[in-house]
C-alpha cells in the first residue's frame, strides 16, 4: 500500500503528512525537555546553594564547575551544523546532489564533532568523581545534557542513513527525498534549539 | 516549503547565511554578559533574551516558520503554550515565597 501524502500536501492541513508527523512529534519534545527544565527550575529555586556543595567545596556559580569554553565551541558546532543541514536540504532543492553529499557529510562531521567534546567534559567531571548522584546541580546537568546527547546520537543515525542507504531515493523519487531531508533537518534544528537553552541556562546562570 | 525555483533558493541561502552570523554574535554575547557575572535577576533576563531570539531565528528561518502554513505555526503556538502551563503549574508549589523570590522580603 502506497502511504498518501509524502509529498503532496493534504487538502485540510496544506502540508504533507511527513511535515505534520514530525512537527507533532517536535511538539511532544517540547513537553519532554520543558518538564525537565521545570524540574531543573524547581531544584533551583528550592536550593539555598546553586550549585552548593560538589566534592567538599562549595561553588557559587554553575561556571565555576563547567567547563564555558568547551560548551562554547560546543554552542558554535551545533549552530554550524544547523547550517550545514539547512544548506543540504537548499542543495538539494537546487538539484545539487553532489552538494548536498557534502553538506550532509559535514553535518555528520559537526555532530560527532560536538559528541566528542562532550565526552572531555563528562570525562572532565566523572575523573574528579563528580556524578549525578553527588548533588542536585550534577543530578540535573547530567539528566539535560544526557537526553540532549542522545538526541544528537538519534540525529546522527538519521543523517547517516540519509547519507549513505538512504540517499538511492534521489534516483527514484527525487522529490520525496528533498521532504525527507526537510523533515530530518526540523529534528535537526530543533536539537539545535535546546542546547540554545541548555548552554544559558545550565552554564552560564 | 514546497516548490522553489533555483532563485528562491539563493535567496534563502543568502538568509541562512546572515542568520549563521547572527548566532555566532548572539552567542559570543551571551558568553561576554555570562562573565560580567550580574546580579542573577538581570543576568537571567538578558540570557533568556538572548535565548529566545536566537531560537527564534532558528525557527523562523531553518525550520522555515516564516513561509509555513498556518497549521504548523497554530501547532508550535499551542505546544508553547502548554511549555507556560506546564511552568507555572510548578511555580504555583513556591506561590506563597514570590514576594521573597521577587521583592527580597
Amino acid at each position: 500500500m502506497q502511504i498518501p501524502f509524502t509529498v503532496a500536501p493534504r487538502p485540510d492541513t496544506g502540508v504533507n503528512n511527513a511535515k505534520i508527523g514530525v512537527w507533532l512529534f517536535l511538539a511532544s519534545e517540547v513537553m519532554l525537555f520543558g518538564g525537565l527544565f521545570s524540574a531543573y527550575i524547581f531544584l533551583r529555586i528550592g536550593a539555598p546553594e546553586w550549585p552548593g556543595e560538589i566534592g567538599g567545596h562549595m561553588y557559587e556559580r554553575a561556571s565555576d564547575i563547567l567547563n564555558v569554553p568547551l560548551a562554547t565551541l560546543n554552542t558554535l558546532i551545533l549552530i554550524g551544523s544547523s547550517v550545514t543541514m539547512v544548506m543540504s536540504w537548499a542543495s538539494l532543492a537546487m538539484k545539487r546532489f553532489d552538494r548536498y553529499r557534502l553538506y550532509m557529510g559535514a553535518t555528520i562531521a559537526l555532530g560527532f564533532a560536538f559528541l566528542i567534546v562532550k565526552a572531555f567534559e563528562y570525562g572532565e567531571k566523572f575523573s574528579h568523581g563528580y556524578l549525578p548522584a553527588e548533588n542536585n546541580f550534577l543530578a540535573i546537568y547530567f539528566v539535560l545534557t544526557g537526553l540532549h546527547g542522545l538526541h544528537v546520537i538519534g540525529g546522527i543515525i538519521v543523517n547517516m542513513y540519509f547519507m549513505w542507504p538512504g540517499a538511492r531515493m534521489w534516483k527514484t523519487d527525487p522529490k520525496r527525498f528533498t521532504n525527507r531531508i526537510e523533515i530530518a533537518g526540523l529534528y535537526w534544528h530543533f536539537v539545535d534549539l535546546v542546547w540554545i537553552f541548555l548552554f544559558p541556562t545550565i552554564y552560564l546562570l | 516549503m514546497s516548490e522553489h525555483s533555483v532563485e528562491e533558493i539563493k535567496k534563502h541561502v543568502r538568509v541562512y547565511m546572515l542568520v549563521f552570523g547572527s548566532l555566532a554574535v548572539l552567542t559570543a554575547v551571551t558568553v561576554v554578559v555570562g562573565y560580567l557575572e550580574l546580579p542573577f535577576v538581570p543576568a537571567l533576563i538578558v540570557a533568556l533574551l538572548i535565548a529566545t531570539v536566537k531560537a527564534g531565528l532558528v525557527a523562523a528561518y531553518f525550520m522555515h516558520l516564516v513561509s509555513e502554513e498556518q497549521v504548523i505555526r497554530w501547532l508550535v503556538w499551542l505546544s508553547l503554550a502548554l511549555l507556560l502551563v506546564m511552568f507555572l503549574l510548578f511555580s504555583v508549589y513556591y506561590v506563597d515565597q514570590i514576594g521573597f523570590l521577587i521583592f527580597g522580603f
